[in-house]
C-alpha cells in the first residue's frame, strides 16, 4: 500500500520549525505539523494551494477553536494572520471588505470610532474574520441577529482547482453556504464583505439578574428576547438540576459622549499547576462569583469590552488549566427536551468535574446560514473541563449519550473527541457538504469524524 | 468617541502611537520598499497618526491592498508608485514622481532589503552581486537623490533600515552583513554632510524581526515582534533622534559586546 506508506512517512517526518506554536485554544490534543505557510499577500496563496498534496492543508487564524478543528496533524497549515488588511468600506451601507486574517478586535478598533460595530460577536474578539466565517460563530444576540455568517454578503475564496472564486447567495450559492461554517475545508478565504451595524458609542446598558432554577432562566430568557438584543447566562454547574446563575442582558446605549478607555489586563505567563483547579477551589470560585454578581444586580452602563469579552481581559487564560489543557463541551438541546438538559446538569454536578465557565443561552429560530452551521433552536450550554485523562473523557461520553438521545448536537469548533456517530447525528446532511471540500484541504477534526464512514 | 486601539499581545505600543502630537514634524512620509515586513507595521502606525504616505514597491496589486487599508486606518492621504527599487534606472522616475505629487515631504524611510541563504551567495557571484546591489548599491543610489533635495530645502529626515548584522562580519551571514554594514557607513557619512543643512539622518539597526524575510531561519519564532520594532522606528522618526537606533534596545548592548570580542577569538566563533 504505497499510499499508506507515504502517509506513515509523513507522520514520521521531522516537524516544521515552530509548529509547536500552532495549538488549539484548549491545548488538547497536541498536533505536529509538517509545514507552516505564512502568506503575507493574497497573491501568495494560490501557489501554496497548487503545490500542496491532497488533504495537505488547513487555514489557521488565531487558534481560538478549542479542539482539533484548527489542526492538521502530520500535514501543513496556512497561517492567515498576515492577511489582515481592510480593502474597502462603504460609509453609507456599512459594508466592510477585509482580508480573512483581520481580527474582530481590529475591526472594532478602526470602525467603532466611526460609529460601527460587529453584527455578531463571539465571547472573544481575538478571532479572525476567516475563523468567524469558517465556524459560523454566534453571540449573545443570536435570538435576533442569527450567526456571523448571516451578515456576510460575499466572499472571495482561494480554491486549488479554480483559483479565486467569488461566492455569494447569488453567485456560487452552494459553495457560499458550504464555506460558512465549513471549518476551513472549502478553501482559503481571501476576503469577505461583512455588514457592520450602526451604534451610537461603545457603551452597553446591561442588567444582571440572579436566578435559581432552570425554569426561572427560561422565563427570564423568553421575557428578554423581544426587549434585549443581547442575552446570556452564567451557570453554577455544581448546583445540579436546579442550577443557580446570573442572567446578563443588554442593549447598545444611546450614550455617545463619554469615551471608553481600554484597560489592559494581566497575562498568564505560563501553565498553572494542575492541582490548583480542583472541585473545591472551583466550587468556591463559583460561590463567590454568584454572590458578587447577585449583589451587583440591576442596570449599569458598561463598556462593550467588559460586556462582550470579560475573558479577554486575562490574556492566555487557557493556561489556567495547566499543561494537559482542557476540553470544552458545547451542546444544543431542543427545548422540547428540557428533561435531557436537567439530566446533563445532574451528571455534571455528580461528577464533581464541572468548571467555572458554564455558559447558557437560548438560541433563536434563525435559519442556519451555512451547510454545517451549529446553532439551531434550543438551549445551548458550554462548559470547560480540565483534561484529567480517562475520567474526563468518560464523563463527556456519558454527556454525549444524553445529547444523542435528545436529538441535540455538538459544536465542532469546541470539540476534540466527539464520535463519528454523534457527528452524524449533529449534522445528518454532512455528506451534501463533501462535494464542496477543496481536495487540498483536510483537518484532524474532519478525518476523525468522517474517515471511518 | 475615541477608543484605545488594542493589539493581541502588546500593551504599550498602540497607546503611544495614537497620541499624535499636532506639532510633530512627521507628516508626509515617503516609504521605499513599502511592502516589506517592517514597513507594513510602520505604515499602520503612521496611518493611525493621520500621516500622509507615499508608498513605493514593486507589486501594483499589493500596493492597491495596502493603499485602501492605510486610508481606512486613518492616513490622510496615500499615494502609491509601483517600481523595482533595485533597478537604478528607475530611480529618476520615482524621484520625479515624489517631487511632483508629494512636494513638501518631510521624511524618507528606506525599508527594503533582501537576505539570501548565505551559502547561495557564497556559491554564486550573481547572487552575491544581487544581494549587494539590493541592500547597498541601489539604496545608496536612491538616497543620494533625496539627500540633495532635502539638503537644498534645509529640512527633513532620512532614515534607512540596515541591520545589526552590519556591525561585524560573521561567518554565517557576512555577505548580507557587509552590504548592510556598507549602508550604515554611507548613512554615517551622509549624516555629517547633511548636519549643517539641518537634515537628520537616522540609521535603524533592528535585531532579527519576525517578517517574511526571516521566516526560513531556525529561531524565527523567538525574533522580535515587528509591531514593537515599528513602534521604536516611528518614535525615532517623530523625535528625529537618535542618530543610530538599535531595536529592540537590547541589541545596542549585545552588539557593543560582540564588537569587542578580539578577532583571534571571534574568527573561531561559528555563529
Amino acid at each position: 500500500m504505497p499510499f499508506q506508506a507515504a502517509a506513515a512517512a509523513r507522520e514520521r517526518r521531522s516537524p516544521a520549525p515552530h509548529s509547536d506554536l500552532y495549538v488549539s485554544w484548549g491545548r488538547y490534543p497536541r498536533a505536529t505539523h509538517s509545514g507552516i505557510h505564512k502568506p503575507a499577500w493574497n497573491d501568495e496563496v494560490g501557489p501554496i494551494l497548487q503545490t500542496a498534496d491532497a488533504g495537505g492543508l488547513l487555514p489557521y487564524g488565531l487558534g481560538r477553536s478549542y479542539g482539533d478543528s484548527c489542526l492538521n496533524a502530520g500535514h501543513e497549515l496556512v497561517d492567515c494572520r498576515r492577511l489582515n488588511r481592510f480593502l474597502a468600506f462603504e460609509e453609507q451601507s456599512g459594508i466592510l471588505r477585509c482580508e480573512s486574517g483581520v481580527s474582530l478586535a481590529e475591526i472594532i478598533d478602526v470602525f467603532l470610532p466611526k460609529g460601527w460595530f460587529l453584527p455578531v460577536t463571539p465571547g472573544t474578539q481575538f478571532v479572525t474574520v476567516g475563523g468567524a466565517i469558517a465556524n459560523d460563530v454566534h453571540g449573545k444576540n443570536h435570538h435576533c441577529a442569527g450567526t456571523f455568517g448571516a451578515h456576510v454578503h460575499q466572499l472571495g475564496l482561494h480554491r486549488s482547482c479554480d483559483g479565486l472564486v467569488v461566492c455569494s447567495p447569488d453567485e456560487n450559492p452552494r459553495l457560499f453556504r458550504a464555506t460558512i461554517g465549513g471549518l476551513g475545508l472549502t478553501g482559503v478565504i481571501a476576503w469577505a464583505d461583512i455588514q457592520l451595524r450602526r451604534v451610537a458609542g461603545p457603551w452597553i446598558d446591561a442588567q444582571l439578574l440572579p436566578f435559581q432554577s432552570l425554569s426561572a432562566f427560561l422565563d427570564l430568557s423568553r421575557e428578554s428576547d423581544g426587549r434585549f438584543e443581547y442575552t446570556v447566562a452564567w451557570l453554577d454547574c455544581f448546583a445540579g438540576k436546579n442550577p443557580r446563575g446570573i442572567f446578563f442582558r443588554g442593549n447598545h446605549s444611546n450614550e455617545s459622549a463619554a469615551p471608553l478607555r481600554r484597560k489592559h489586563g494581566p497575562k498568564l505567563p505560563f501553565s498553572l499547576p494542575t492541582w490548583l483547579l480542583n472541585r473545591y477551589t472551583v466550587k468556591a470560585f463559583n460561590s463567590v462569583y454568584y454572590r458578587v454578581h447577585a449583589a451587583k444586580s440591576g442596570t449599569t452602563r458598561v463598556g462593550y469590552d467588559s460586556f462582550f469579552y470579560p475573558l479577554d481581559s486575562v490574556r492566555q487564560w487557557n493556561l489556567l488549566y495547566g499543561k494537559r489543557g482542557f476540553l470544552q463541551y458545547q451542546c444544543v438541546i431542543p427545548e422540547s427536551h428540557i428533561d435531557a438538559f436537567e439530566e446533563l446538569l445532574d451528571r455534571i454536578a455528580r461528577s464533581g468535574m464541572g468548571s467555572f465557565l458554564g455558559v447558557l443561552k437560548q438560541f433563536g429560530a434563525a435559519p442556519p446560514a451555512g451547510t454545517l452551521s451549529f446553532p439551531r433552536p434550543g438551549l445551548t450550554l458550554a462548559l470547560d473541563f480540565a483534561m484529567r485523562g480517562k475520567k474526563t473523557l468518560a464523563l463527556l461520553r456519558s454527556l454525549d449519550e444524553v445529547v444523542l438521545a435528545s436529538g441535540g448536537a455538538l459544536y465542532p469548533a469546541k470539540d476534540a473527541r466527539m464520535s463519528p456517530v454523534l457527528f452524524e447525528a449533529s449534522f445528518p446532511h454532512w455528506r451534501s457538504f463533501v462535494p464542496c471540500i477543496d481536495p487540498k484541504m483536510s483537518s484532524s477534526f474532519w478525518r476523525r469524524v468522517t474517515e471511518a464512514q | 468617541m475615541n477608543t484605545q486601539p488594542i493589539s493581541d499581545d502588546l500593551t504599550s505600543m498602540p497607546k503611544a502611537a495614537s497620541v499624535a502630537k499636532q506639532s510633530s514634524a512627521l507628516n508626509k512620509v515617503v516609504i521605499l520598499g513599502a511592502t516589506s515586513g517592517i514597513a507594513l507595521e510602520v505604515e499602520r502606525q503612521l496611518a493611525q497618526r493621520g500621516c500622509e504616505l507615499l508608498l513605493v514597491a514593486r507589486s501594483q496589486q499589493r500596493l492597491a491592498a495596502l493603499e485602501s487599508d492605510l486610508r481606512l486606518r486613518g492616513a490622510r492621504q496615500v499615494l502609491a508608485y509601483s517600481a523595482d527599487l533595485s533597478a537604478i534606472a528607475h530611480h529618476a522616475a520615482i524621484f520625479d514622481f515624489v517631487r511632483r505629487s508629494f512636494s513638501g515631504y518631510d521624511t524618507v524611510l528606506l525599508a527594503y532589503g533582501s537576505m539570501h541563504e548565505q551559502k547561495e551567495s557564497e556559491a554564486s557571484v550573481d547572487t552575491l552581486l544581487e544581494e549587494i546591489n539590493v541592500n547597498y548599491v541601489s539604496a545608496a543610489a536612491i538616497l543620494t537623490l533625496f539627500a540633495a533635495d532635502l539638503e537644498q530645502r534645509g529640512t527633513g529626515c532620512i532614515a534607512a533600515i540596515t541591520s545589526v548584522a552590519g556591525d561585524r562580519g560573521r561567518r554565517s551571514n557576512y555577505i548580507y552583513g557587509s552590504a548592510k554594514g556598507a549602508l550604515s557607513l554611507y548613512l554615517q557619512g551622509l549624516r555629517g554632510r547633511l548636519h549643517p543643512a539641518g537634515v537628520k539622518v537616522i540609521t535603524i539597526k533592528p535585531g532579527p524581526v519576525q517578517t517574511p524575510m526571516t521566516d526560513p531561519m531556525p529561531n524565527a519564532a523567538r525574533f522580535a515582534d515587528p509591531k514593537l520594532v515599528a513602534h521604536d522606528i516611528v518614535r525615532a522618526l517623530d523625535q528625529r533622534r537618535p542618530d543610530v537606533l538599535y531595536t529592540p534596545k537590547i541589541w545596542r548592548y549585545v552588539m557593543a559586546a560582540v564588537e569587542h570580542v578580539p578577532e583571534p577569538i571571534f574568527k573561531r566563533l561559528s555563529f
